[in-house]
């Protein structure tokens, strides 16, 4: 019944625990998310494709696993670390338990470690690669293993989490605006936040050219989250630079404001040990208001806070920044006349796990298409 | 934006007396928001009628006023001081309703005070029930389908509409006083009836019952740009139909997925914004429909409340200081998280554990109450604690209330029958969750828990962890380290695993700990670890890596009191937080320990470390373990926290613990009767003649040797528990039978005292370095000898002592001081009768009434004995300026005011099977949940003031009801005779009645409860009190206390009495203070003086 696991990581660190979902091997970027609630959520979010997550908080599967919180096809993380398991799921919605779920798709995990120690760890020395097995319990055994794997750093991954076809989400009510959504790995709250809104989200896979982008005669563009390095992903950038040449209003998210920075030709960098978790303070610069958001993010933009930055589109600033590292948090592009081109955020405004605080971002997009941002 | 430069004072009010449903929560956001607007610059001024409060000490306000919190005396208070603003909302319902009762007859207005936190309109639309229903249903969600009714006849209708079960909800009260729910209509008029009594607005709210629905609370703050966090999401383990307050609660919320989270989440957001609470805290609570989430918004409290402070302890997130900087203008994310110290308090707390809160009860006090479970909440104190996970945290939680029943037990066979058991958990009760556990073990399986209870399924099946775990543990052929270690993880007590393996726990603990198997320190930190702690607020748990800094400066550990329980409540609290800040001054690391949540102790910011941790032996040997790992140790502390740490003493020091202070051996000398009988012996001092007894046989014969009436009680408690007095050996005999529960015999002798009827009781507080004795005070009890010192009033100075009497009580007490070796604070009782001054009893610990002393005489008794338990002398004490230079409280100057300490009872809580009150008698058994202190220059006024602080102020004219035993008949013509000359009309019962006459005292002769109506349909005094036509009511009962069974002449009176709460003095001797404050009352103007001021007339400043 309980089988033991070993979870190492690269600088050495080990921790036994007990199998937790499929048996077997993994591998992946080890990190931590401090999200109380939202386990279903977050392991179906392509942004923990390539990573082995750590829930901080104790208690996982108490509420099992529904038919409708899934933010996409499949399970994404790479591996799962829990503390305490639940053994009875227990909510009116719930269809199966986790440890089920978690078995029908092969997403390797472990129980029963000091996840708080682990924390402590990849908090002190950052995110490193790891690998948990149920196969190998020698520490050095599998750190040999662990070492043979690649680091995010450089991982171009949207190309692995993208949509073959391109598919439309429908508006709900009348339709208002047409927007094309480039999946980077996008979670089935963002377009639905749009078809609410009257939007038809015509979801196009990563790769998808400006001919096919400019064929929806689209109003808006958005570009979603994703994993990997967005230095190594050229195509998203080469392709945002041309829609802003033609003034395509544009909102992006998380990866999408990576992108949006590096086509405004700002760096990006990867933080220590990023930002995962649905209690992230984020101060809106204009406003001076305070939003509680959900993020989850390992790169970040290298912007000036203070200063204006001009670029061929116009002029570029920072909207948001993180209240607990001045981390940016978001981006915003004027025209001469003062007004919004496009923008960005760094988190994540559709919340699916978390906090409602920054809905007004898709409010913001239909009006930046109305031509009244 | 920073803070606002337009005010520069602030009156802040306290929550007055503990009560039922109002504790320590307050003192501990109260002491915070002082520390805070203090800090900010402000002028405080401060009015708050508890002298055990750390919020009252005179350094956290600029000016203290120790008065009663009523709409007259805090506008004498405003009048005084002229602040420019009132922060109200953290001190309870009681500041909450002064400031509405202020702010309504236009005292705000007069003098030009802003309501800060939460205006007028704000607190009236989040507690009126139709304006909040509206609210709910703007922001698109729902309220329990009510009516809110004014009349019965309103009831009634609503009944008929909404059906049976029907939950009644008084508006305006607080901890749901007069709330109840409702089977039939039999019980909707009792409860509705009573309702619309209790409630200021004659309001009650008449709703569907969502019994068995999931509980939820949150906590919200916003502050004045708007930004709104969620601090904390509570889950209650009781469904609903508990009040929360008795609910064993969770935190973090277990059972929600994001989805139904965000809707409570956006909704608390919505509410508190349109209720329109523009600064603060406030907390929200919901229900949920189990079988298709159907969500209901419950209540809101505009202000700061006991789950408030829960919340701050179970997050680190401290909820009423940064409520009070916000409402002087900060906005959160200008305000750092104390914890991290890099971030900023913008943020909402995620938790990487799990906390439990689980309630103490106090039936035991209270024989005759319905000990059921309702919305009406009767729990006096709660214990927290913190785990890995939720076993853990829960089994941490039972072992922390020290009830040995209430943790989990598989000692002995499980019961054969399981049917009781369903029954049982079918209604909840105190303990409710062990009586589960009894079902398991007798083979009930979860669906069938959960029929019975609606608890969830997932708690349910922790239960089952639990007891599968047991099981292992007792199927394991030795006790393995893997073995300890699944138990462990669990929450098991070193106790607990002795128990199901038939050994001794001291074997269990040694086997444990050469196996090197010890519980890790983690840290709350309001981050789940993202960002490091600054702050050490440590909770252990059998995981791997240990957070616990090395340091080099000596530590003290202190070890608190537990959870809130009658006898032992606030006043140790106030002692432990004085020795931390005494030692911390000193230069020691101070390390605190203490379960108890809402309290001063366990606020991380009072000591330079915290260990939310129970006070078992077990827990508090290895945190000294694992603080010894980090640095030298100078010692423990057991003398502050009442008998909880007291009762750890001598196991502490056998494991090699150093005890500073008092040694274990002295502790032993005080309580044992026999060692204690040679202590006064040897020092020529007379007690009442005394036995000890082991048998019902010995007791009948010590009891015929020295005489009846005699005093028995069992050893080793505090607070009166089980204490009689009985006047014939048929008493005594039931008396007994009380006591072993029908064995006729006991581990602990039974101690069996002459009782001294009439006798004057003194109580006094000593400090003894070994050299000299500081004499911290002198109380004198108004109330005679038999009623507990807890529910006594007293007064200091004495009131009629003399300085010879005064002599002999110093001289006695050095000399147990001294013969039994005392290293700090003794507080020993005495009896004065005729001119012999007999020792009742001595203490070598703090007592209930340090902090009262410390407040009348200005000297911090409890700071002064932390010091000398670490070696300091009193006269260096006095050399450093912490003691007065010369003299002590026996020697105050004349200019010292008169302080009287009055006791405050949870009658008013309790209810029968039937429906019906308990009895209010004083006995020798404490009941009382809580104090005032009036203080001012004559006894007459400080009496008067402390009447009017413990909510039952003294009439100043109208009908008084006299009926007295046949002994008080003498002792009542004197006072009686006064108040008729005051203009009181006098009624009394035949006998009394006739005895005024002859006496020269007019009086009504009203018709006894036996006697019925009067042929032309002449009220009943039992009428007359329920139609409340009487402003006071004098009944001293014939007969003797029985453990509050209601058999007593004059329980219908007293029981009608406190159904409209109207006074009601059992004594002669209250009856005669009475008449002194009436006279006092009548005589003038009573003034409010701050403490300060009374501070520097006492040292002739």
């Amino acid at each position: 019944m309980s089988q033991p696991a070993l979870l190492v990581l690269e600088d050495g660190r080990s921790f036994s625990g007990t199998s937790y979902g499929a048996t077997g091997e993994t591998f992946g970027e080890a990190v931590f998310t401090t999200g109380m609630t939202g386990y279903q959520e977050t392991l179906t979010d392509p942004s923990y494709h390539r990573q082995i997550v750590t829930q901080t908080a104790p208690h996982i599967g108490n509420t099992g696993i529904n038919d409708e919180d899934d933010e996409s096809q499949k399970i994404w993380v790479a591996g799962y670390v829990v503390r305490d398991p639940a053994r009875v799921p227990s909510n009116w919605r719930a269809t199966r338990s986790l440890d089920d779920q978690l078995r029908a798709q092969g997403i390797v995990g472990i129980s029963g470690i000091d996840t708080r120690a682990l924390t402590r760890h990849l908090r002190e020395r950052g995110a490193m690669r790891a690998g948990i097995s149920t196969e190998v319990l020698d520490p050095d055994a599998l750190l040999d293993k662990v070492l043979q794997q690649p680091p995010m750093v450089g991982a171009d991954l949207a190309s692995e989490v993208t949509t073959f076809e391109p598919y439309v989400v429908p508006a709900e009510g009348e339709k208002r605006f047409t927007v094309v959504a480039l999946d980077l790995g996008i979670k089935s709250m963002t377009p639905k936040r749009m078809a609410e809104r009257g939007i038809e989200v015509h979801v196009m896979p990563a790769t998808a050219s400006l001919d096919e982008v400019l064929a929806v005669n689209p109003d808006g563009i958005f570009m979603s989250n994703g994993p990997g390095d967005p230095e190594t992903t050229e195509h998203p950038t080469t392709l945002l630079k041309q829609l802003l040449e033609q003034n395509k209003p544009y909102f992006g998210i998380c990866f999408g404001n990576q992108v949006f920075g590096r086509a405004l030709g700002l760096g990006t960098f990867k933080l220590k040990y990023g930002h995962r978790g649905i209690n992230q303070p984020v101060l809106d610069r204009a406003t001076g208001k305070v939003e509680i958001t959900a993020q989850n993010h390992g790169f970040a933009v290298d912007a000036p806070i203070e200063e204006t930055v001009e670029t061929p589109y116009g002029a570029a600033e920072v909207s948001h920044v993180s209240l607990n590292d001045n981390v940016v948090e978001g981006l915003r592009l004027t025209g001469k006349d003062g007004r919004v081109l496009a923008f960005s955020v760094q988190y994540h405004p559709e919340a699916a796990a978390g906090p409602h605080d920054s809905a007004y971002l898709f409010d913001r997009f239909v009006e930046l298409m109305e031509g009244r941002a | 934006m920073p803070r606002r430069t337009d005010i520069e004072s602030v009156l802040v009010i306290g929550s007055g007396p503990i009560v039922i449903g109002q504790a320590c929560e307050f003192d501990y956001s109260g002491t915070q928001a002082c520390r805070v607007l203090k800090e900010e610059g402000f002028r405080v001024v401060l009015v708050n009628s508890n002298p055990a409060t750390i919020m009252t000490d005179p350094e956290f306000a600029d000016a203290t006023y120790v008065e009663p919190i009523t709409p007259e005396y805090v506008e004498k208070v405003i009048e005084k001081e002229r602040p420019n603003a009132l922060l109200a909302t953290l001190g309870g319902q009681t500041a909450l309703n002064a400031a509405i009762a202020l702010h309504d007859n236009g005292v705000l207005d007069k003098y030009g005070v802003e309501l800060i936190g939460a205006s007028v309109d704000a607190i009236q639309r989040g507690e009126n029930r139709e304006s909040f229903k509206q609210i709910v249903e703007k922001l698109g969600a729902e309220v329990a389908r009510s009516r809110i009714c004014h009349t019965i006849d309103d009831v009634l209708g609503a009944a008929a509409d909404l059906g049976y079960p029907l939950v009644v909800r008084p508006s305006f009260t607080m901890g749901g006083v007069g709330s109840g729910m409702a089977y039939d209509e039999t019980d909707l008029r009792r409860i509705a009836g009573a309702g619309l009594v209790a409630s200021p607005t004659t309001e009650v709210l008449i709703e569907e019952s969502i019994l068995g629905w999931k509980e939820y609370e949150l906590e919200v703050m916003r502050d004045k740009a708007d930004n709104v966090v969620i601090i904390c999401s509570i889950e209650n383990v009781d469904p609903m139909g508990v009040h929360t307050g008795d609910s064993v609660t969770v935190a973090p919320a277990m059972t929600l997925t994001d989805r139904e989270y965000q809707v409570m989440r956006d909704l608390a957001i919505g509410i508190i914004r349109e209720v329109g609470v523009d600064t603060g805290g406030c907390n929200i609570q919901f229900a949920v429909n189990p079988a298709d989430g159907r969500l209901i918004v419950i209540e809101m409290n505009p202000r700061v409340s006991r789950s408030s402070a829960l919340a701050s302890k179970a997050t680190g997130f401290p909820i009423a200081k940064i409520a009070a900087k916000v409402a002087i203008g900060y906005t959160l994310d200008e305000i750092p998280n104390d914890i991290t110290k890099q971030t900023p308090a913008s943020f909402e707390p995620t938790l990487d554990y799990v906390v439990v809160k689980v309630p103490r009860f106090a039936f035991e006090k209270f024989p005759a109450a319905d000990a059921t479970l309702t919305t009406h909440m009767k729990s006096v104190g709660e214990a927290m604690a913190i785990g890995r996970n939720y076993t853990e945290a829960l089994q941490k939680a039972l072992r922390s209330l020290e009830k040995p029943e209430a943790r989990f037990s598989w000692a002995g066979q499980p019961a054969t029958e399981l049917e009781p058991l369903l029954q049982a958990i079918g209604t909840p009760h105190d303990g409710r969750l062990r009586t589960i556990m009894d079902a398991i073990r007798a083979g009930a399986t979860p669906e069938q828990i959960f029929a019975a209870t609606k608890i969830d399924p997932w708690f349910v099946d922790q239960l089952y962890l639990i007891h599968e775990t047991a099981l292992q543990v007792a199927a394991a052929p030795r006790l393995t380290p893997e073995v300890i270690r699944l138990a462990k993880r669990h929450g098991f007590s070193d106790l607990q695993l002795a128990e199901i393996r038939g050994l001794a726990e001291d074997v269990v603990r040694g086997v444990r700990q050469a196996l090197g198997i010890r519980p890790v320190y983690k840290t709350v930190d309001t981050c789940a670890a993202e960002f490091a702690a600054e702050t050490p607020y440590h909770y252990s748990s059998y995981d791997e890596e240990t957070e616990v800094a090395p340091r080099t400066e000596p530590a003290v550990l202190i070890l608190g009191s537990g959870p809130n329980r009658i006898g032992q409540g606030i006043e140790f609290d106030y002692s432990c937080v004085h020795a931390s800040m005494a030692l911390r001054e000193a230069g020691y690391c101070t390390i605190m320990v203490n379960c108890n949540p809402e309290t001063v102790s366990t606020d991380y910011d009072t000591s330079d470390r915290l260990y939310f941790e129970p006070l078992t032996c077990e827990d508090v040997l290895e945190i000294v373990y694992a603080e010894l790992q980090a640095g030298p140790v100078a010692g423990v502390i057991v003398q502050l926290g009442g008998q909880t740490p007291l009762g750890l003493a001598q196991r502490l020091a056998d494991a090699g613990v150093p005890i500073v202070g008092t040694s274990p051996e002295a502790i032993h000398l005080a309580e044992e009767r026999g060692a204690f009988g040679k202590v006064l012996a040897d020092a020529a001092l007379p007690a009442p003649k005394h036995g000890t007894a082991l048998s019902a046989g010995e007791a009948h014969g010590v009891a015929e040797e020295i005489g009846f009436p005699v005093l028995v009680r069992p050893s080793y408690v505090l607070g009166g528990r089980g204490m009689e007095i009985v006047y014939s050996s048929a008493e005594l005999t039931a008396a007994l039978d009380r006591l072993s529960g029908g064995f006729g015999s006991w581990e602990h002798p039974v101690l069996i005292d002459r009782f001294l009827d009439d006798a004057v009781e003194i109580d006094v507080d000593g400090l003894f370095d070994g050299e000299e004795l500081f004499l911290g005070g002198v109380m004198e009890h108004i109330e005679e000898a038999g009623v507990h010192s807890g529910d006594s009033s007293c007064a200091l100075p004495p009131i009629t002592l003399g300085n010879a009497d005064i002599e002999k009580i110093r001289q006695s007490t050095e000399a147990i001081a001294r013969g039994v070796g005392v290293r700090g604070l003794l507080n020993v009782q005495y009896a004065l009768a005729g001119d012999v001054l007999y020792v009742l009893e001595a203490n070598p610990r703090a007592s209930r009434t340090v902090p009262f002393v410390s407040k009348a005489t200005a000297t911090p008794l409890a700071k002064a004995a932390a010091r000398v338990m670490l070696g300091s002398s009193i006269a260096g004490l006095r050399a450093e300026g912490m003691l007065p230079a010369e003299g002590d409280g026996g020697t105050l100057p004349t200019s010292t005011p008169i302080a009287v300490k009055e006791a405050v009872m949870p009658f008013n809580r309790f209810r029968t099977v039937d429906g019906r009150s308990v009895d209010t008698v004083l006995g020798p058994e404490m009941r009382s949940t809580g104090e005032v202190m009036g203080i001012d220059d004559t006894f007459g006024t400080a009496f008067a003031k402390s009447q009017a602080g413990a909510s039952q102020p003294l009439p100043g004219s109208g009908k008084v009801f006299v009926s007295v035993a046949n002994r008080d008949k003498r002792h009542m013509i004197f006072p009686v005779k006064r108040l008729a000359d005051l203009g009181f009309q006098i009624y009394a019962t035949e006998g009394t009645a006739d005895v005024l006459r002859r006496n020269g005292v007019e009086a009504v002769t009203v018709r006894k409860s036996s006697q019925g109506p009067g042929p032309n349909g002449e009220p009943t005094i039992v009428q007359m009190v329920q139609d409340g036509e009487l402003q006071l009511i004098v009944n001293t009962p014939i007969g003797i206390t029985q453990g509050g069974s209601p058999r007593l002449d004059g329980y219908e009176i007293r029981s009608a009495a406190v159904a409209r709460n109207i006074p009601c003095i059992t004594t002669v001797q209250g009856l005669a203070a009475a008449v002194q404050g009436i006279e006092a009352q009548r005589a003038g103007d009573i003034g409010v003086r701050s403490l300060q001021d009374w501070v520097s007339r006492i040292r002739g400043v």
